[in-house]
């Protein structure tokens, strides 16, 4: 559905989709590799787990929403590919919460 | 010329319940909406159906907002049934978090005003900080209690607006979008509403534009002067669901959203944002609960509230233009059910009810 252009002359860099070793060119946003990947659906979403993809490809719509780097709801349209990134998909709400916070911070 | 029974000025929350009440009594009703140029508070609330801290020295409006709190579930169900859409109501009872024990102690105070005020209808409790936390899990050290009322409840502003519209239209009433009101003409016992390219001829009329009402109630012998007070609130990226009872700053959306607010700025008709506010309203979230500091912000806005004077909403009725009625509220979404329910049913009869009395513009008339 989708193809590559213009990137003969640019370097490559290796990312992890879900264990999966991918190389994808340099200066590609998360969900531009995706959807060169034949990645179509990244997330489920919160409330109904209907499957959603990169849709506006310009930060507005919030549909491509991954974890990297073990970090959740990340735009994939508005990060670049960087060596040795982890991309996972973002199965429906971020587990932010209270009990999270317990584990991680009780100071301040 | 549109010929109708009634028209209904205002496509927000306001005029949309009542338009929504009418058309199921069966007037042929025309809502007109001035369109995305207005001021659209109906878009921007937060989303609170709140009976603390309504009415503090007022009981009518304490007992108006509970009767209409009252039949929220009737409404909910009743759009629901009417047009599929799920308003995500619900009455978990509701929190007034105090950071202090000055905070405490003031909440206190008003609670037990109001109380009294109502007879002992209006029904709360003082929560300490730890019996808060079984309530509210995450809640921070810097939260020393609150007041709880099981009256309040919240809803979705956003679907309440789109199953009111929907619903009217399921009802045959007809939408005039994009259609500013010029002019009203009122002659021989009926309205000549100029609007957009149109007239319509009104038998009755029923002003709920929000802040334009000031500006429109002159013309068939009202006075509404309500004026902006701009609100902003912060928006969450989903996070997973923690916070089932709302708080007047912080509440979580079914969705999973947590939006932040409670803001209020006398900055004219500016609906713009501020980073100031915004940083004071996050710092107030992020105390209550701080965890909310590893959430992120993904959307902000400012909307304008429709004021009074006295923060007490206007409803009244032209003396010199039989027919004609406003409608003025900051509470839009509280007040759903009785705009819905209620308010219908005083225009069908022609006239306010005496305990509307206390809503009249009147009380502003210099004695």
């Amino acid at each position: 559905m989708f193809t590559n252009i213009g990137i003969r002359d640019r370097d490559f860099v290796r990312v992890i989709f879900e264990d999966q070793e991918i190389m994808v060119p340099q200066g590609h946003t998360v969900a531009a590799v995706l959807l060169a990947e034949g990645i179509r659906s990244c997330r489920e979403t919160p409330v109904s787990g209907a499957p959603r993809g990169p849709y506006c490809m310009m930060g507005i719509c919030f549909e491509c929403l991954v974890v990297i780097d073990g970090e959740p709801n990340q735009q994939a349209c508005m990060r670049h590919v960087r060596e040795g990134m982890s991309i996972e998909r973002q199965h429906g709400v971020a587990q932010i919460g209270p009990d999270a916070n317990a584990a991680q911070d009780p100071a301040e | 010329m549109l010929n109708c029974d009634a028209a209904v000025v205002g496509g927000g929350v306001v005029g949309a319940a009542i338009a929504y009440g009418l058309a199921e009594l069966k007037l042929d009703t025309i809502l007109i909406d001035e369109g995305d140029v207005a001021f659209r508070a109906a878009r921007g609330n937060f989303g609170l159906v709140w009976v603390q801290s309504k009415g503090i020295g007022c009981p009518p409006y304490s007992s108006l907002t509970r009767r209409s709190a009252d039949n929220w579930p009737r409404l909910a169900a009743q759009v629901k049934e009417v047009t599929g859409v799920d308003l995500a109501y619900g009455r978990q009872g509701g929190v007034h978090l105090c950071l202090g024990e000055q905070e405490f102690k003031e909440r206190s105070a008003l609670m037990k005003q109001l109380k009294a005020e109502t007879e002992g209808h209006f029904q709360f409790e003082m929560l300490d900080h730890r019996t808060l936390s079984e309530l509210l899990p995450g809640l921070g050290q810097d939260v020393v209690g609150g007041s709880y009322s099981s009256l309040d409840g919240h809803a979705n502003p956003l679907f309440l607006l789109r199953g009111l519209h929907a619903g009217f239209r399921e009802r045959a009433g007809r939408a005039l979008i994009n259609a500013p009101v010029h002019r009203i003409r009122p002659h021989g016992g009926v309205f000549d509403v100029e609007a957009g390219n149109e007239t319509v001829r009104a038998q009755k009329l029923v002003l709920a534009a929000g802040l334009a009402n000031a500006k429109l109630a002159p013309e068939v012998g009202l006075r509404v002067p309500v004026h902006p007070l701009r609100g902003q609130i912060l928006v969450s990226e989903k996070v997973r669901s923690f916070l089932r009872i709302p708080t007047l700053h912080v509440r979580q959306t079914s969705e999973g959203s947590v939006l932040m607010g409670d803001s209020h700025e006398d900055v004219g008709f500016d609906d713009g944002t501020r980073p100031d506010i915004m940083v004071e309203i996050a710092r107030r979230a992020t105390r209550a609960f701080p965890f909310l500091r590893s959430a992120r912000i993904v959307r902000a806005w400012g909307a304008l509230r429709v004021m009074t004077p006295d923060g007490i909403p206007i409803y009244d009725q032209s003396a010199s233009c039989p027919g004609a009625f406003c409608a003025s509220a900051h509470s839009g979404i509280t007040l759903a059910a009785t705009h819905a329910f209620d308010f219908p049913r005083w225009i069908v009869a022609g006239e306010l009810p005496p305990e509307l009395g206390a809503f009249s513009a009147r009380r502003f008339d210099v004695h």
